[in-house]
């Protein structure tokens, strides 16, 4: 269980973040969506310590992070994001494996668990030994995934993992991602602006605006019982489209 | 803590310094170091003491040619070396010139009160003059420096020593009231070059100066009685008289030994017919003083290997100091804004001070030769190195940083791990930038008698001799790709597969 508790965040005199409470039970899936600004990312980096709160306080499994305790508290998350933030420098192999290597874990352990890892994103083990600029946007994203999973954490963070793809590989990928998620039964806190998205992944939707959550609840929540007409003019934004389609193709 | 290991690390530069010293000047009781200034003149009466200090049983060292006379008064002043051959005037006029001395016994005491004595007059006074070429001197009806009044539309020319100091340029200028605008400074003996092509047409000489018979000049008549005299002393320090009697005692045998014709004929014998300064000092003091002088000619191989050796420990000591200062400092300079603009900042001044200013400021702290020239060149190697490490590390895009700190790594791993090696490149290339400006600037070293390539070039401008210069310049220049060439290399093998 994540349990965020009058959480805020603010530069200057202007709010990241206003006073948040969110709680994400263990297993599920809790989607951060809204548009460019609203502080959906600012959440994130919050939870995995990048940037510290002014106030309230973040508490994984029991534990209440610290600065202190910041480095710890990392190892039992995972965090994607957009561009995937793998190191260009160091092989697919070497860059999951980093943190184990640098924990001095087991050899042996170490490689099963990058076996087992490139089966279950489905990355072929030849291509453990090639450099990320080999590797096409997809792979590159699936290296990041494996990386973020290789200590087997509670916690997954996702920044807009897909965000960068093209809409068939993002597509195919949203649907392995998912099938993950239930496989290992992991915490997931996943940020991304698109809706159908949002709605695929996310056992919770949050939706935020101007640093501040607007209404949290199941999709059907949200289209149904709209908290605000912003919850409905978003959802619509991204929903007319489809249905322009639709009629077109009717 | 990086502050102390910033001080240890400056600890260490100059403990290594020392040693370049000690491996350079040996200093044991029976060895004497002799001084020269750098022109040809100088360096056969140093030549001279050399061997006179040899007929003694004395084993001598010369430091040929330093950049100047204050360079040689205090590196007499503090031990560096034992004696060098001076002129009254300069004594009197620039050197000791706050003391307003009269009489050569006012001159003897003031040299007294600093531990240093001079020997009798050698012979000749090589005063400054003015000159031009005969030809135009003639056409203008030029015979007195006065009458260069009438000529305010002349290109004057001057060496640097005398177009800076006060019984130089300044002073004749007052004292004639000379009008002209267009006045140069350059070297002496690029001057005569100046002359002769035309682009000069007015110029100082020394009066025993070789070149005024070879380049058919008219020495212009004081006739406002402007320049002081400069007769020729040997000038030791006082303590010689006690570690070397017998030396002292050969030196003063050249005073009175030595007229102008003469002296002009010996220079004349280097500069025009191309024999060395040692060639030509033994054989005049076989000749006058019927010395039997052991004349040792090093081969041009064994000077090539010394001054490559010379070379490389200048390059190779103050270059990989300047690696182990400085790429810390430029990690230190990233990771925090404010630190990064001091250090940045220092370094950068650093660089604007012109190299031989640097050099000489050494002096006073570290003496002549291999150690100021490390110290300088070091301090020269930094700026690259910093600047690229540090734009080397910002420039890593925040995405890795963050994802790198998200994994958990502790700084100093992020710092080993990731941020390092992205780095790599830019660290490289700083390296590779500093190598070769340091290889360059070590050229100069040699004007405070740290040896290495710049000896042959500096001979070779001095006695207008193209082969020597390319003797250091080509060297230095092939070095200056070696050593480019190694870091190339080593580039290879430190970037990241993935980078390439």
């Amino acid at each position: 269980m994540l349990i965020l508790s009058r959480v805020s965040k603010h530069y200057n005199n202007t709010f990241a973040l206003a006073s948040t409470d969110l709680q994400v039970p263990a297993g599920e899936t809790l989607v951060l969506i809204g548009p460019s600004g609203c502080g959906k990312s600012t959440l994130l980096r919050l939870i995995v310590g990048l940037i510290q709160p002014n106030t309230g306080s973040i508490t994984l499994e029991g534990t209440k992070l610290t600065p202190a305790n910041l480095l710890q508290t990392r190892q039992r998350m995972g965090y994607v994001i957009q561009e995937g933030g793998i190191f260009p420098h160091l092989s697919v192999r070497d860059n999951v494996t980093v943190m184990a290597r640098y924990l001095r874990r087991n050899c042996d352990w170490i490689a099963n668990r990058l076996a087992e890892l490139a089966q279950l994103v489905r990355l072929p083990h030849e291509l453990m030994n090639r450099f990320p600029a080999e590797l096409s946007g997809g792979q590159r994203q699936r290296v990041s995934l494996m990386r973020a999973l290789m200590l087997d954490p509670e916690l997954l963070l996702l920044d807009e993992p897909l965000g960068a793809l093209d809409p068939m590989i993002r597509y195919e990928l949203q649907q392995e991602l998912k099938s993950i998620f239930v496989q290992l039964g992991k915490t997931v806190v996943m940020v991304t602006h698109d809706i159908a998205e949002a709605a695929f992944f996310g056992h919770t939707l949050a939706l935020m605006r101007d640093g501040r959550i607007v209404q949290t609840g199941s999709f059907k929540d949200l289209a149904q019982t709209p908290a605000e007409p912003f919850v409905e003019q978003f959802i619509n934004a991204q929903r007319v489209p489809m249905e322009q389609l639709t009629k077109a193709l009717g | 803590m990086k502050t102390n290991q910033l001080t240890g690390t400056l600890l260490l530069v100059l403990l290594i310094a020392s040693q370049v010293r000690l491996i350079h000047a040996t200093e044991e009781p029976l060895t004497i170091t002799v001084g020269s200034k750098s022109f040809t003149e100088s360096v056969i009466l140093g030549d001279m003491l050399v061997y006179l200090a040899q007929q003694a049983g004395i084993e001598a060292n010369h430091q040929k040619q330093l950049g100047g006379t204050r360079v040689l008064w205090n590196a007499l002043l503090g031990g560096e070396i034992d004696a060098y051959p001076e002129y009254t005037g300069t004594l009197l006029q620039e050197t000791l010139v706050r003391e307003n001395l009269q009489t050569e016994a006012q001159l003897r005491q003031a040299l007294a009160s600093r531990g240093l004595r001079m020997t009798r007059p050698l012979g000749f006074n090589n005063t400054y003059a003015i000159g031009m070429k005969e030809a135009l001197a003639e056409q203008l009806k030029l015979r007195r420096i006065s009458e260069l009044r009438n000529h305010p539309g002349l290109v004057l020319g001057f060496g640097n020593e005398f177009m800076d100091r006060a019984d130089g340029w300044p002073g004749l200028q007052q004292h004639y009231q000379l009008p002209h605008q267009n006045v140069r400074g350059l070297d002496h003996d690029l001057a005569y070059r100046g002359i002769e092509s035309g682009t000069l047409q007015v110029t100082d000489l020394y009066v025993t100066d070789a070149e005024i018979a070879y380049y058919n000049l008219r020495a212009l008549e004081d006739d406002l009685q402007y320049f002081p005299v400069y007769e020729a002393v040997i000038l030791y320090r006082a303590d010689l008289d006690q570690r070397a009697p017998e030396v002292v005692a050969l030196f003063k045998r050249l005073a009175g030994r030595i007229d102008a014709p003469t002296m002009r004929k010996l220079n004349a014998r280097v500069k025009l017919q191309g024999e060395t300064e040692a060639a030509v000092a033994a054989s005049f003091l076989e000749k006058n003083l019927k010395l039997d002088v052991n004349l040792r000619v090093k081969t041009s191989w064994q000077r090539f290997w010394r001054h490559t050796r010379e070379h490389l420990l200048l390059v190779g000591i103050s270059l990989g100091m300047a690696i182990l200062v400085a790429i810390p400092l430029g990690i230190l300079a990233a990771r925090h804004a404010r630190i990064g603009h001091i250090v940045l900042g220092i370094a950068g001044i650093v660089q604007t001070i012109p190299s031989l200013a640097l050099f000489v400021f050494l002096i006073p702290l570290l003496g002549i030769g291999g150690p100021p020239a490390v110290v300088a060149l070091f301090l020269y190697s930094l700026l690259p190195i910093i600047r690229n490490t540090h734009a080397g590390l910002r420039d890593i895009p925040p995405a890795i940083i963050e994802s790198a700190q998200a994994l958990g790594l502790p700084s100093h791993a992020r710092l080993r791990i990731v941020e390092l090696p992205l780095a790599t490149r830019s660290i490289l290339a700083g390296i590779k930038t500093s190598a070769v400006i340091n290889v360059g600037t070590a050229t100069l070293a040699a004007l405070i008698g740290a040896g290495g390539y710049g000896q042959p070039i500096l001979t070779g401008i001095r006695l207008d001799d193209i082969g020597l210069i390319l003797q250091g310049a080509v060297p230095a220049a092939v070095l200056a790709l070696l050593v480019q060439g190694v870091f190339e290399l080593t580039e290879r093998r430190l970037l990241p597969r993935g980078l390439r």
